[in-house]
C-alpha cells in the first residue's frame, strides 16, 4: 500500500470472479487497486478442484486413463499422451511406430484445437467478437476427426497404455490431409483480422511483460516462455513419440509481452500442421499395441514424463508399489504454475489489462485446480 | 552407497539410510514377510494385495555417477546418501536440512535454473513419512534431476521460494494435501481446499469418501457431498 494514492484515497479492492466471463472457467481474482492502478492480486483457486491425484490411487492404471483427460479438457489428448508415456516408462514398452505417429497426428490436431479455443476467447475478450466464430469453425473440423476416430469430441480417451485402442478409420489420412490444407489459409484469415488491428495491437503490445529470467524464476513454459525468447520445446529437447523424425520449428519472440505470445502461438499452429503433414504422409503400417499385458502392474519403481502440452509443460511423476494401481500420481499441470507469474505481469498495469492477460496465459481451470 | 537400497528389501526402512530407493508397498511392512517368496497373500491383512511374489520389492535404482554427482557429493559430504539412476532418471537422495542449499548451489553453479515441480509421497508406515521430491531442469545442460528427500511428520522443511519464485505456490499445495509445513514460507495458506478444511486430502489415511462434514453442513447447507 503506497503512501499517497494517484486520487489520495484508500486502495479499492475489486473482487473478480469466480463467475466472470473473462476468468475462461471459476478463477476468482481479488484486485487491489488505486484509481485504475493494479497494486496487487491474490488468486483464489480451486472451485474445480475434483482430487484427480487422489482418484489415481484409487484406480489401476488403465482406469484412471480417461480421467486425465478432465484436467485439461481442451487439450484432452495431450493429457492422456502424457500418462501413456509415463506407464509406458514405468513398463519399460515400446510403443509400435504406426500409434507412435498416430498420436503426433492427434495431438498435433489437439494442439490447434487448443489453440484455436485460446484465440477465439481471448479476442472476445478483448473485444473483437468475430474471430470467436471463425476459431470455433475450424475447431469443428478437428473435432469431427476425433469423433470419427474414437467416438468423442472433447474427452477424448484416444490412446491406451501401450498403443492406441482402434485402428485409424477408412478416410483417416484423407481427412488430415484435407484438414492441412483447409487450415493454413484460415490461419492467415485469422492473423488479417487481428495481426495489424490498431486496437489489437494498441490492446496487447507492452502488457504483461514476462522476461525470459523471470519466466525461469516463476516456471513459465510453453508458448509463454518462447514468446520471451527462449527457444525451448520438449518435443525438440527431450523428443518422445518420434517426434525426433519430424522437421519443425520452434517459434519465438523476444519482448515476452502478450502480442509476442499471440504471435508465437499462431506460428505454432502453422508449424503443428506440418509436422501433421509429414506423419501423414509417411504413415507407417503394423500393429498399434505394444506388448503390454491384460494387467498392467509395473514393477516397484518411479519415474517422471513430460510433454509439450499446448500450455507449457505437462509431467506425470508416478510412483508404482508393484501394485495395480498407483501409489502415487503427481501432475505437474502448465496452467496452474504459468497462472502463478499472473500477479508479476499486471502489477503495476491498468484493470483492463487483467483480462487481456489472463487471457493470454492460456488457463484451464480443470488443469489448475484438478 | 546407492547399493544398499537393492538388499534393504527387508521392510520399511530404517531411519537415517536405507530408503535410499522406494521402500515398497506400505502393506508388506509387518516384519513376518521380509522376501515375499511363496505367501501370495495369507499373512498380510490389509485390504491391498501385498508385493507380488517374482519383482524385487524395492526400486532397483543404479548408482548414478558423473561429473554432476560426483561434484555434488563432493561439496555435500554426508548430506547426500545416494546418487542414483532409475530409468534412465536422476535422482539424490539428500538430508532435509541440506535440500535448499543443494537447490541454490545446483542454480547458481551448474544451471539448473528451472524448479520443474514439488510434490511429496507418503509413506504411513515409515519413521520418516513422507518423501519429498523437488525436479529441477537446466536449460544449458538439458538435464533432469529429481531431489528426494525424507521428512518425519511434524518436520518442517525450509522453503525453496528464496531459490525459486515457482515454490510459492508448490509448495502451498504440498501442505495442503499432505499437511507438511515449510518453514519461512511468504504466505502458507491451502490453495486447492477451502481454507477451514480439516484433514490433508492426500495422506494415505485420508479416505477417498472422508470429507470435512462439518464444513460441508456449514457452507454448502446439505448432509453429505457424497
Amino acid at each position: 500500500m503506497p503512501d499517497q494514492t494517484f486520487l489520495d484515497t484508500t486502495e479499492l479492492v475489486l473482487n473478480m470472479g469466480p463467475q466472470h466471463p473473462s476468468t475462461h472457467g471459476v478463477l476468482r481474482v481479488i484486485l487491489k487497486l488505486d484509481g485504475e492502478k493494479i497494486l496487487g492480486t491474490d488468486c483464489v483457486i480451486g472451485y474445480l478442484h475434483r482430487g484427480v491425484e487422489k482418484i489415481a490411487e484409487n484406480r489401476t492404471y488403465a482406469q484412471f486413463n480417461p480421467y486425465v483427460d478432465r484436467m485439461d479438457y481442451v487439450a484432452a489428448i495431450s493429457n492422456g499422451l502424457g500418462y501413456c508415456l509415463a506407464v509406458e516408462k514405468l513398463l519399460n514398452v515400446e510403443v509400435p511406430p504406426r500409434a507412435q505417429a498416430v498420436r503426433v497426428i492427434l495431438t498435433e490436431l489437439n494442439r490447434i484445437a487448443s489453440h484455436l479455443i485460446w484465440l477465439g476467447t481471448h479476442a472476445l475478450d478483448i473485444g473483437a467478437i468475430t474471430p470467436v466464430f471463425y476459431c470455433f469453425r475450424e475447431r469443428e473440423e478437428a473435432l469431427k476427426i476425433f469423433e470419427q476416430y474414437c467416438g468423442a469430441r472433447l474427452t477424448t480417451h484416444a490412446f491406451r497404455i501401450g498403443g492406441l485402442q482402434y485402428e485409424t478409420y477408412e478416410g483417416f489420412e484423407r481427412d488430415v490431409k484435407d484438414f492441412c490444407k483447409m487450415f493454413l489459409p484460415k490461419v492467415d484469415e485469422y492473423e488479417e483480422l487481428l495481426t495489424n488491428n490498431r486496437i489489437w495491437v494498441g490492446r496487447l503490445q507492452n502488457v504483461g511483460i514476462l522476461s525470459a529470467d523471470e519466466c525461469k524464476e516463476y516456471g513459465v513454459t510453453g508458448p509463454m516462455l518462447r514468446a520471451a525468447g527462449v527457444k525451448w520445446d520438449l518435443r525438440k529437447a527431450q523428443p518422445y513419440s518420434g517426434y525426433e523424425k519430424y522437421d519443425f520449428e520452434i517459434p519465438t519472440r523476444q519482448n515476452g509481452d502478450t502480442y509476442d505470445r499471440y504471435i508465437v502461438r499462431m506460428q505454432e499452429m502453422r508449424q503443428a500442421v506440418r509436422i501433421m503433414e509429414q506423419a501423414v504422409e509417411g504413415l507407417p503400417e503394423g500393429p498399434i499395441m505394444g506388448k503390454v499385458g491384460k494387467v498392467i502392474k509395473p514393477p516397484v519403481g518411479e519415474a517422471y514424463v513430460s510433454i509439450e502440452a499446448p500450455k507449457g509443460e505437462l509431467g506425470y511423476y508416478i510412483v508404482s508399489d508393484g501394485s495395480t494401481q498407483p501409489y502415487r500420481v503427481r501432475v505437474r499441470p502448465p496452467s496452474f504454475i504459468n497462472l502463478q507469474a499472473l500477479d508479476r505481469m499486471v502489477r503495476g498495469g491498468l484493470v483492463a489489462d487483467i483480462v487481456a492477460v489472463i487471457g493470454t496465459i492460456d488457463i484451464v481451470l480443470g488443469e489448475v485446480d484438478r | 552407497m546407492a547399493d544398499e537400497q537393492k538388499p534393504g528389501g527387508s521392510q520399511a526402512p530404517g531411519p537415517g539410510d536405507g530408503p535410499g530407493a522406494k521402500p515398497p508397498a506400505t502393506p508388506p511392512a509387518e516384519a513376518a514377510s521380509p522376501k515375499p517368496g511363496a505367501p501370495p497373500k495369507p499373512a498380510a491383512a490389509p485390504p491391498k494385495p501385498p508385493a507380488p511374489p517374482k519383482p524385487p520389492a524395492t526400486m532397483v535404482a543404479t548408482p548414478w555417477d558423473s561429473d554432476l554427482s560426483r561434484e555434488l557429493k563432493e561439496r555435500f559430504g554426508d548430506k547426500i546418501s545416494a546418487t542414483s539412476a532409475y530409468l534412465g532418471q536422476n535422482f539424490i537422495v539428500a538430508a532435509p536440512d541440506a535440500v535448499v542449499s543443494i537447490l541454490e548451489h545446483l542454480k547458481l553453479e551448474d544451471d539448473f535454473d528451472y524448479l520443474v515441480d514439488i510434490t511429496a509421497v507418503d509413506w504411513p508406515k515409515r519413521p520418516e513419512r513422507f518423501d519429498l521430491i523437488y525436479i529441477v531442469y537446466s536449460f544449458p545442460r538439458n538435464e533432469r534431476v529429481r531431489i528426494k528427500t525424507f521428512v518425519r511428520e511434524g518436520y518442517q522443511p525450509q522453503t525453496a521460494v528464496g531459490v525459486h519464485l515457482t515454490a510459492n505456490w508448490l509448495e502451498r499445495e504440498v501442505f495442503d494435501m499432505f499437511g507438511i509445513e515449510f518453514a519461512g514460507h511468504p504466505d502458507l495458506r491451502r490453495i486447492l481446499m477451502p481454507d477451514e478444511w480439516q484433514g490433508h486430502p492426500l495422506r494415505k489415511d485420508y479416505g477417498i469418501l472422508q470429507q470435512d462434514q462439518r464444513w460441508v453442513r456449514e457452507n454448502l447447507e446439505i448432509e453429505s457431498g457424497q
